[in-house]
């Protein structure tokens, strides 16, 4: 649910298939900066309520999710 | 120049703050100036404004306080449809020898001039970044660099400035939003009329062109920093001082 809807975001963004993001899948090889991961992060709260603090290096989807997941 | 831009300045009722909100609605932005203690000045700057042909209006707000800052950033948002060029204007000063500077004089100097920038920034940074474009302007003070007797309060706040200029330049620099600062000198404004007579005389001989300069003088470079002329300039401390302070 979460991968899901962070998916869409993502190709909000950048031109890329929401089918094809995993949880492996590299923040770097979407071609998101750290920024544009914040953006993101913060359309999702927007979106969900979430209050998400980014405090770690994020280096893949899997990673947002679970820092989402521990927010929640 | 800056048709259709809408620009906040933060103290901006008077002095300094009066002149860029004047300088940069000559140029066709739309204003909305924040204040802490004036309405009758705010509102007179905007009817000055307002003759300009642009949209004005005020806000009452403690920039040192977050929430405050937060909530007034919304409501110029819903207002004016966006920003697209902030002024850290706002500034105080309470100024004392270090050892009678007591420790709210150092706290309360700290939080408007220095936390009430970062409060700003931090609300209207995700809407630059989103938007890919904006300017930010942080009006510094040649204290900050060369540090001024009297002012371990203001001069600290004001060099904490620039390091917050140039980190927010770095991290924006990317989606075309600038970030600098503008280091006035002597400017004679309300500020420095409140200075003794003699401190004036000391201050000036330390002044190449041996005169203050006018709150005009720094509008004038932050038209220049607001508009397209200066879209490559990011991360800069530009003194205004009439040679003041050259490093």
């Amino acid at each position: 649910m979460v991968l899901e809807k962070l998916s869409k975001l993502i190709a909000e963004h950048k031109d890329v298939d929401p089918a094809g993001i995993t949880l492996e899948t590299t923040l770097e090889s979407l071609g998101l900066d750290s920024l544009e991961v914040v953006e993101i992060i913060m359309e999702f709260e927007e979106e969900t309520g979430v209050a998400i603090e980014v405090n770690e290096k994020l280096k893949t989807v899997g990673d947002v999710v679970k820092l989402i997941g521990e927010c929640e | 120049m800056l048709k259709g831009k809408t620009a906040v300045i933060t103290g901006g009722s008077r002095g300094i703050g009066r002149a860029v909100a004047l300088g940069l609605a000559r140029e066709g932005a739309q204003v909305a100036i924040l204040y802490s203690g004036d309405p009758a000045a705010a509102e007179q700057v905007c009817e000055e404004a307002r003759a300009m042909g642009v949209k004005a209006e005020h806000y009452r707000c403690d920039v040192s306080d977050f929430s405050a800052a937060k909530e007034t950033v919304r409501q110029i948002e819903g207002t004016f449809g966006g920003i697209d060029i902030l002024v850290n204007n706002a500034g105080i000063t309470r100024d004392k020898l270090v050892p009678q500077m007591k420790e709210e004089d150092f706290d309360r100097v700290l939080d408007v001039n220095l936390k009430g920038a970062f409060n700003m920034i931090r609300h209207t940074y995700m809407g630059f970044a989103k938007k890919r474009g904006g300017r930010i302007i942080n009006i510094s003070s040649v204290a900050g660099i060369m540090g001024n007797p009297g002012q371990a309060n203001y001069a600290a706040a004001k060099a904490g400035m620039l390091g917050l200029t140039k980190t927010v330049a770095r991290e924006l620099a990317g989606r075309n939003v600038t970030c600098n600062a503008i280091a006035p000198g002597f400017i004679d404004t309300a500020m420095t009329e409140a200075l003794p007579p003699e401190t004036v005389r000391q201050a000036l001989e330390s002044v190449p062109m041996k005169r203050m300069g006018r709150p005009e003088n720094i509008a004038h470079m932050a038209v220049f920093l607001a508009s397209e002329l200066a879209e490559y300039v990011t991360g800069q401390v530009i003194c205004v001082d009439g040679g003041m302070c050259m490093v």
